[in-house]
C-alpha cells in the first residue's frame, strides 16, 4: 500500500529536519523517495506535527514481575478499564495494563517501539509470551546479566572474552537486546540477606566488586559491538546521597570510551540523584549530575520522571524493594530467580503534599532541562516505577512550558517548592529537542537504525499529532498540547494507519526484535555448565533457551562480534 | 422528581453509573431515557430497562429524588459518586450502591448486594432489610476503605462488614459476618446482635461493639477493663456492660474492641487478668 503524508511540519531531527513542510512517501512499510501520488492513499497532516514513531528506551511492560504485578493490585484494575470495540480487545489496568491495552494505549499516544528493560533469562519465555500478545508496537527486552552466576565467575577470573561469548550465547538463548545491569552485585548479595552500599564492596562468596562488573560488562559489549550500550541501574538506587554513587558509576567507565561515543546508559536517573544524609535532609543532586554529564559524552540516560499518582514500583533490585516495603508499609512481592537476580514489586502513591515525592518530581525535570544536550537524556517515567506511561503528555507539556512547570510547583510541598531549583530554569524546550527526547535520540542510543527517523529506507513508523506549532504557542497553550500528545491524529505502523483520532482503528501486529550475536567460533557449552543446569536450576538445560518460533513476529538483528 | 421502573426481570448483570440525583438533575425525563447503562457485554439506554416517569412535588431543598420502585438486584453501582440528592429504592438493590458517595441519601427499603457503600467519604446509607459482604470495605486488595459518612443496617450483614475502615460510622442492628472491622484504622463499627467472629482482626484503631455473641476473642487482643457503657454517636449509647479488649497487637494496633458482658459468659475468664 502507498500513502502519502502532506504538509505536516515536519521533526526528524536525526535527518535535521526542524519544523519544515515535507511530504512523506510510504511504500510497503519503509519511507521511500516518492510514490504515485494519483495512487497513493493521502493524508492531509497540514496545521499537524509530524515525527517518527515514539520510541520507549526503558518501559517495564512484559514479564513475570508486570504479571506479579496485576495479580498483587486488583484494585488497580478495577478503575481503569477498556471495553472491547470492534477492533480492540478489552483490557483492564492503570498502572500495569493487559498486554493488548498497553499496545493500544501507547499507540495511541504515537509511540511505536518500547523495549522491556528487565527480563530474568530465566523467564524469557514468559516475556516473549506477554510480547507475542503486545500489538501494534515494536519490542525488545533486555536480559538481566549483572548478578548472573557465570558471568561474575569469568570476570573474577578475567576471562573476558569467554564471557563475552557466554553473554552472546545467553543474548541469542533469551532473545535479548541489551546488557542490563541492576544495583550490579547487590541482587546477588541479596540472595544472602546482605546488599552491596558502594562500588567497591565485596559481593559475598564471588570476590568482586560492582566495579569490576560493570567495567567487564562494558567491554563485553565493546566486544560484541552491541548496538546499546550497557543500561545501568545503579548501586544505592533509591537512597538519599546516592548522587555520588551515580557518578562514580558514570566516572568507571569514562577511559573505555571510543571517539566519544556513549559506554554507558544510567537509567531513571532521577532515581539515583538524590543529596542528603536521610530523607529529612533530602535534596536533588540534579545540578552535579547535570554538571558531570554536560561535560562528558560517554554518557546518556533517561529521566524517571515521577508523576503525583498511584502506582505501582517494580524492579529486580530487590533489596531497594524490601526497604520501600518497609517505608510505606504497603503490601509486597519479593522473589529470587534462582542463579540470576531477585524482584520485588510495592504499590506506591506518589503525593504532592509530601516533600521527598515534590522533590523527587523536581530532579527528573531539572535533569532533563540543566542538561543541555538533549541527545543524552531521554523521557521515561520507569514505567510504572515513576507513574504509567500513560503520563507522557503530561512531561511534554512540562518540558515545553514554565507555565506548565509553575502551575504544578503551585501545588506542592511547600518546603520542596522552596527548594526546587525549577523557578531559576527558564529552559522550555521545543519541539525539534522533544522528537529528540521521545524518539530520535532514544533511537540512537539504542542502535535501531531504522527506528527514529523519517529518511528513506526507514520504518513506517510515524506519529501526527494535531497542534499547529506556527500558529499556537506551545508554552502558553500547554493543555492543548497536552491533549494533542495524548491522543494522536494518526499513528502509523509498518506503512498502516493503526490509530486515527486517538481510537486504534486496526490491528497491527509489532515485531519482537532481538539480537543474533555472531561470534567467530560458536559458543561452547560445556559439560561442566550442563551438571550445573542440573545442579541448580530448576529448568534443563535443554529447556531452557527461547527458540525462535516462540516468537510469533521475530525480528533478528544481525551482529558481528569481535570474538 | 423522577421514579424508576424496572421493565422485565433483570437477566444479566446491569451496570448503572448514571442512577445518580446529580445526573438527573435538571433533565428532562427524555434525556434521562438517553443515558446509557450497560446490560451484560450490550451498551443500552435506560429507557431500554427502565420506565421513567417524572412527578411533580414540592421539594424545598431542589435537590433531585429518584425512587425505584422494584427489584433491582441486578443492578450495579446505583448512586455511585453521588454528592446531594436522594435514592429510595422500594426493592432489593445489586453490588457497589452508592460507591464512593461524598454526600446525600440513599434509602433502601430491601436489600442490598456487596460493597454497599464501598469506599464513600460522606452522606448516608440506610438499608431496612439486610447487607451483603464487604459493607463499606473497599474493592479487593484496594486499603481505602471508607472515609466518612454513615451506612445505618436494619438487617444482617456477611462477612468484612468496615474492612480497611479510616472514618465514618456503621451501626448493624442486626447479625454480622466474620471479619468485621478487619484491618481497620478509625472510626466505629456497631453490631447490636451477634458476630460471626474474628472481629477487629489486624485492627490498628477505631472502635467495634458487639452487642450480642461473640464466640471468641482473637488471641492478639488484650483485655483492658470493664466499662458500663459505650458512646456508640454523638446520641446514641449502647448499655452494657462491656470487655474492652484492644489490639490488633500483630499489628502494634490501639483498637478498641467492645463485647457485651451479659451475651458472653464464656469470657468471663478474661476477668482474672485485669
Amino acid at each position: 500500500m502507498e500513502l502519502l503524508i502532506k504538509n505536516g511540519f515536519v521533526y526528524d531531527p536525526l535527518n535535521g529536519v526542524n519544523g519544515e513542510k515535507i511530504d512523506i512517501a510510504i511504500k510497503d512499510g519503509k519511507i521511500v523517495d516518492k510514490v504515485n501520488e494519483r495512487k497513493a492513499r493521502k493524508i492531509d497532516a497540514s496545521g499537524m506535527v509530524v515525527m517518527p514513531g515514539g520510541v520507549d528506551i526503558h518501559s517495564h511492560i512484559a514479564g513475570s514481575k508486570v504479571n506479579a504485578g496485576r495479580l498483587l493490585r486488583p484494585e488497580d484494575h478495577f478503575k481503569d478499564f477498556e471495553p472491547k470495540t470492534p477492533v480492540t480487545r478489552s483490557g483492564v489496568g492503570y498502572s500495569i495494563p493487559s498486554t493488548f491495552t498497553t499496545g493500544y494505549r501507547y499507540a495511541r499516544m504515537g509511540y511505536t517501539t518500547v523495549m522491556d528493560p528487565a527480563m530474568p533469562p530465566l523467564e524469557a519465555k514468559h516475556t516473549h509470551e506477554e510480547f507475542n500478545d503486545t500489538p501494534i508496537i515494536d519490542k525488545a527486552s533486555y536480559p538481566l546479566l549483572g548478578d548472573w552466576w557465570f558471568v561474575l565467575e569469568y570476570l573474577r577470573e578475567g576471562k573476558i572474552e569467554e564471557c563475552a561469548r557466554h553473554v552472546a550465547w545467553m543474548l541469542n538463548a533469551t532473545k535479548g537486546y541489551a546488557i542490563k545491569l541492576v544495583n550490579p552485585g547487590g541482587l546477588e548479595a541479596w540472595g544472602f540477606g546482605h546488599n552491596v552500599h558502594g562500588l567497591d564492596d565485596q559481593v559475598p562468596y564471588f570476590c568482586i566488586t560492582p566495579r569490576e562488573i560493570i567495567r567487564g560488562l562494558s567491554k563485553v559489549n565493546r566486544l560484541l559491538n552491541l548496538p546499546h550500550t550497557i543500561h545501568v541501574h545503579t548501586n544505592n538506587l533509591g537512597k538519599p546521597g546516592n548522587y555520588v554513587t551515580a557518578l562514580e558509576t558514570m566516572k568507571c567507565v569514562e577511559d573505555l570510551a571510543l571517539e566519544n561515543k556513549p559506554v554507558i546508559h544510567i537509567t531513571h536517573c532521577q532515581f539515583s540523584a538524590f543529596k542528603g544524609d536521610d530523607w529529612r535532609t533530602f535534596e536533588s543532586g540534579a545540578e552535579e549530575i547535570a554538571n558531570y554529564v554536560n561535560a562528558h559524552s560517554h554518557v546518556t540516560m533517561d529521566m524517571g520522571q515521577v508523576i503525583f499518582t498511584d502506582t505501582t514500583t517494580m524492579t529486580a533490585d530487590g533489596p531497594f524493594q524490601y526497604n520501600l516495603y518497609e517505608l510505606s508499609g504497603n503490601k509486597w512481592v519479593n522473589h529470587d530467580v534462582e542463579t540470576e537476580t531477585s524482584s520485588g514489586i510495592v504499590p506506591f502513591h506518589y503525593k504532592r503534599k509530601s516533600y521527598v515525592h515534590a522533590v523527587q518530581w523536581s530532579i527528573a525535570l531539572e535533569l532533563a532541562l540543566l542538561i543541555k544536550d538533549p541527545w543524552k537524556i531521554f523521557m521515561t517515567t520507569d514505567h510504572p516505577n515513576g507513574g504509567p506511561f500513560i503520563a507522557y503528555p503530561k512531561i511534554i507539556a512540562w518540558l515545553m512550558s514554565k507555565k506548565a512547570r509553575e502551575k504544578t510547583l503551585k501545588k506542592i510541598n511547600p518546603k520542596a517548592r522552596a527548594r526546587s531549583l525549577l523557578p531559576s530554569i527558564d529552559r522550555e524546550l521545543g519541539f525539534y529537542d522533544m522528537a529528540i527526547m521521545t524518539r530520535a535520540g532514544q533511537a540512537k542510543a539504542l542502535g535501531l537504525k531504522s527506528k527514529g527517523h523519517l529518511g528513506v529506507g526507514a520504518d513506517a513508523d510515524i506519529a501526527i499529532y494535531n497542534f499547529n506549532p506556527e500558529t499556537t504557542d506551545p508554552s502558553k497553550k500547554y493543555k492543548t498540547l497536552r491533549k494533542a500528545f495524548k491522543r494522536a491524529a494518526y499513528t502509523i505502523k509498518d506503512g498502516k494507519i493503526a490509530v486515527k483520532d486517538g481510537e486504534v482503528v486496526k490491528h497491527v501486529e509489532g515485531a519482537t526484535m532481538w539480537l543474533d550475536v555472531q561470534t567467530s567460533e560458536p559458543v561452547e557449552i560445556t559439560e561442566e555448565m550442563k551438571r550445573r543446569f542440573k545442579e541448580y536450576w530448576t529448568v534443563e538445560y535443554e529447556n531452557y533457551p527461547v527458540t525462535e518460533h516462540y516468537l510469533e513476529v521475530s525480528r533478528p538483528i544481525l551482529v558481528k562480534a569481535d570474538v | 422528581m423522577i421514579t424508576l421502573y424496572p421493565k422485565k426481570e433483570f437477566k444479566f448483570p446491569i451496570i448503572a453509573d448514571c442512577i445518580n440525583p446529580e445526573v438527573f438533575q435538571n433533565k428532562k425525563p427524555e434525556e434521562i431515557a438517553r443515558l446509557s447503562v450497560w446490560e451484560g457485554n450490550k451498551q443500552k439506554k435506560l429507557a431500554e430497562l427502565f420506565n421513567i416517569e417524572e412527578t411533580r412535588t414540592e421539594n424545598p431543598s431542589g435537590k433531585e429524588v429518584i425512587t425505584i420502585k422494584g427489584d433491582v438486584g441486578k443492578v450495579r453501582r446505583i448512586g455511585a459518586n453521588m454528592k446531594e440528592g436522594e435514592i429510595v429504592v422500594y426493592g432489593n438493590v445489586g453490588m457497589h450502591l452508592g460507591e464512593e458517595m461524598k454526600g446525600g441519601k440513599i434509602t433502601v427499603h430491601g436489600n442490598a448486594g456487596g460493597w454497599a457503600g464501598s469506599m464513600m467519604k460522606g452522606g448516608t446509607i440506610e438499608i431496612h432489610g439486610n447487607a451483603g459482604d464487604y459493607l463499606g470495605a473497599p474493592y479487593r486488595g484496594c486499603s481505602e476503605g471508607m472515609h466518612g459518612g454513615k451506612i445505618v443496617v436494619y438487617g444482617n450483614v456477611g462477612n468484612e462488614a468496615g474492612a480497611h475502615m479510616r472514618k465514618g460510622i456503621i451501626k448493624i442492628y442486626g447479625n454480622a459476618g466474620q471479619f468485621a472491622g478487619f484491618r481497620m484504622r478509625d472510626g466505629t463499627i456497631y453490631v447490636e446482635k451477634d458476630s460471626e467472629g474474628r472481629a477487629g482482626a489486624c485492627m490498628t484503631n477505631g472502635k467495634i461493639i458487639v452487642g450480642g455473641f461473640l464466640e471468641s476473642v482473637l488471641p492478639t487482643f488484650t483485655i483492658d477493663s470493664v466499662k458500663g457503657k459505650v458512646k456508640v454517636e454523638e446520641d446514641e449509647t449502647a448499655q452494657g456492660p462491656f470487655y474492652l479488649f484492644l489490639g490488633d497487637l500483630t499489628e502494634n494496633g490501639n483498637g478498641k474492641l467492645y463485647v457485651s458482658k451479659t451475651k458472653n459468659p464464656h469470657l468471663s475468664h478474661y476477668e482474672r487478668l485485669l
